[in-house]
């Protein structure tokens, strides 16, 4: 069976152009919030990643840390997430979700009771920012028995030997990280360079789906519309925190701001 | 869980960098990977470099002003009757503290590396002005991550370290201490490590900087070994080195070279406030094994696996971590672990400075008090070193608040 991910790439390439990527924080700034959010932003989007929120995230940046602090502020725990989850998924049962987080909760829940909760709500996918390869060869195996994407990422520091090893123990996708950065800066390469470093990446395997993230805003997607996926994050949190400032619906406001990403990407 | 005799501490890891099968490790970015194997390699290759050895001891001995004094506490012994106490005044090291002798390797290395700039974090403020002064021998630019809430309370080290022409930056998320500026500084690093150093200020980390820390401290105790076997002719029988711990840097470097002899090793944790549960000791008190700062370690958090917050009156010692060396030489049953509360490392760094020339920071008072339990149930055969490692000027502003007066 074909997984919702590698669909909803293959129906992209059909339209011939990158799938929409968003990520958001579960529980930013409510569980039901960010449950509408997701909702809203699920018409725009091809692939939803949502982030479980840790106090200690040593990779992102102001705005995803601000996400974070509001959801973990409001009492979310990982229950309340696979939730969240659920219940998105009851209403949107096509739409990929990829969970996005930092190893010590899946630590602290156990790897295998973790998954098993994957996996009864409905989650497609991982990403798990800091635990890097080889060192997750052993959970990516156990995610890929239970059908969820383990999501490999890939960074302009990662040697070419290294890359190699990195695709070809990958699943389908792929997350390629444009630059030297946590989550939420600006971007500092040009999108020229990152986009022949996508080409050397796709060269090695042309069949993977790889993703583009790290500094995409509305300002950037559109230089960047030949990958394969673009995600966007930091500047849906950014909107996410402006909503809640100035007494707005923040599913109203991601609503237009995803919209707007998406057009400008076909 | 067991230590191998004659190898390294720093070096008993598997091939996932993992000690003991359960500590330490590398769970980091992607994007860190190869600035850390770099970084590896090159220290794996300068260990054994006599070139580099010989610089270090160079440096070490004319710049730290190495050995630092062996002292016997005569007045502290007779005070409280019992076993002897004697003091490793590491204090006395250029700069004031034992974290002079990682930020002086880390500039060393930073200079082969061919880095321009080192960034550090700091909680006490010691590794920070330490860095900053090393980097000013060693004339690289320097930028430190700390906590704001440490700012306010550690003002003389931050004096020293704007007066080295380090950029200090605030870090005003979460609890705005140690564990913040740390992790404010990983994600400095992750944006900069192509152009950047980066120096962690205790042995914690990934593993190289637990590594790199643990190497430089370790000339501590090389100095002790002899200045123990000079005073009494060999290591005695029953003697025990206490520490106390934040990140644990001291007490490797003061134990490492009797990790093979019968030397008993206590570490001491910071209880915090008496009334507070917000401790900073998660070996005392049974903490469960997560991930901190890209190392699987003993660490106080919640069932979900968020960081706890700490609370104590030693800024050094607010860490809700610890190495995952001292981890491994707990479940090894080579060290002892305890803790000591605000109020009693008050009441020795009063004691101690009342009684002796020496005047210790926060952070050993935690040492000291422990050494006070103990001394009185012992004989005067028995042997009892505190390091004391850094000096109570840098505190002056909380023990006046504390205590209404600052005696040193
Ligand atoms: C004087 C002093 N002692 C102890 C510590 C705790 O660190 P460590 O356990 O790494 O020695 C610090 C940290 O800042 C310190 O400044």
């Amino acid at each position: 069976m074909r997984s919702k991910i590698g669909i909803a790439f293959e129906k992209c390439k059909k339209e011939k152009r990158a799938a929409l990527i968003t990520y958001t924080v579960a529980g930013d700034n409510t569980k039901n919030n960010s449950l509408k959010i997701l909702n809203a932003i699920s018409k725009h989007a091809d692939i939803l990643e949502l982030g479980f929120p840790h106090n200690t995230p040593i990779a992102d940046g102001g705005q995803i840390q601000g996400s974070s602090y509001r959801a973990l502020k409001n009492g979310i725990k990982l229950t309340d997430v696979f939730q969240i989850v659920k219940k998105f998924k009851r209403l949107n049962p096509n739409k990929p979700l990829i969970m996005m987080g930092y190893f010590n909760l899946i630590f602290q829940s156990g790897e295998n009771r973790f998954l098993r909760n994957c996996k009864a709500s409905g989650v497609d996918g991982l990403i798990i920012v800091d635990l890097p390869y080889p060192e997750n060869k052993k959970f990516a195996r156990k995610c890929k028995k239970k059908s969820i994407e383990f999501v490999q990422l890939l960074s302009p520091t990662t040697s070419n030997i290294r890359m190699k090893k990195i695709i070809k123990d990958s699943h389908e996708m792929i997350y390629y990280i444009s630059m030297l950065s946590t989550t939420g800066g600006k971007l500092k390469v040009s999108p020229k360079k990152i986009i022949q470093n996508y080409e050397k990446i796709k060269r090695i395997n042309n069949k993977k789906n790889i993703v583009i993230g790290f500094g995409i805003t509305n300002k950037t997607i559109s230089s960047l519309k030949k990958a394969d996926g673009l995600v966007v994050g930091s500047q849906l949190c950014k909107k996410i925190a402006n909503s809640l400032k100035n007494r707005l619906n923040a599913a109203k406001v991601l609503d237009k701001v995803v919209y707007n990403l998406k057009r400008k990407i076909i | 869980m067991k230590i191998k005799r004659g190898i390294q501490l720093i070096d008993q890891h598997d091939r996932n960098f993992m000690y003991g099968g359960k500590f330490g490790g590398n769970f980091i970015p992607e994007t860190l990977k190869k600035p850390i194997e770099d970084l590896t390699k090159l220290f794996a290759k300068l260990r054994k470099d006599r070139r580099f050895l010989k610089e270090r001891d160079h440096y070490f001995k004319s710049y730290v002003g190495s050995p630092t004094p062996f002292i016997k506490l005569e007045n502290l012994t007779d005070h409280l009757g019992g076993a002897q106490i004697y003091a490793k005044v590491v204090s006395e090291a250029n700069g004031g503290a034992h974290k002079i002798y990682n930020a002086t390797v880390h500039c060393l290395i930073a200079k082969r590396a061919g880095k321009k700039f080192i960034v550090g974090d700091t909680g006490a403020g010691y590794a920070g002005k330490m860095l900053s002064m090393a980097a000013k021998k060693f004339g690289l630019k320097c930028k430190i991550f700390m906590g704001a809430k440490d700012i306010q309370r550690q003002r003389p080290n931050v004096l020293a370290m704007k007066k080295n022409g380090a950029t200090i930056v605030p870090v005003k998320t979460g609890s705005q201490t140690l564990v913040d500026a740390v992790s404010e500084c990983m994600r400095y690093w992750v944006s900069n490590c192509d152009t950047t150093h980066m120096c962690v200020g205790s042995t914690v980390g990934p593993n190289i900087f637990i590594k790199i820390c643990a190497w430089s401290t370790a000339q501590i105790s090389r100095e002790l070994y002899k200045q123990v076997k000079e005073e009494f002719g060999r290591i005695p029988k029953k003697m025990k080195l206490l520490n106390c711990v934040g990140g644990g840097s001291s007490a490797m470097g003061f134990w490492n070279e009797f990790m093979d002899t019968d030397v008993e090793f206590v570490g001491i944790e910071a209880g915090g406030p008496k009334n507070s549960k917000l401790h900073a000791a998660p070996l005392t008190n049974g903490s469960k094994v997560g991930i901190l700062h890209g190392a699987a370690q003993y660490v106080i958090q919640d069932k979900e696996g968020q960081i706890g917050s700490t609370e104590s009156i030693s800024a050094g010692l607010d860490y809700p971590g610890i190495s995952p060396l001292h981890c491994f030489l707990k479940d090894a049953k080579r060290a002892r672990y305890t803790s000591v509360n605000d109020e009693d490392a008050l009441k020795a760094y009063q004691l101690v400075s009342k009684l002796e020339n020496i005047s210790p920071s926060l952070e050993p008072s935690h040492a000291f008090y422990e050494a006070i339990r103990l001394a009185p149930k012992l004989k005067p055969s028995e042997v009892i070193i505190v390091n004391s490692c850094g000096d109570s000027i840098k505190d002056k502003d909380i023990i006046k608040q504390k205590l209404g007066t600052y005696i040193r």
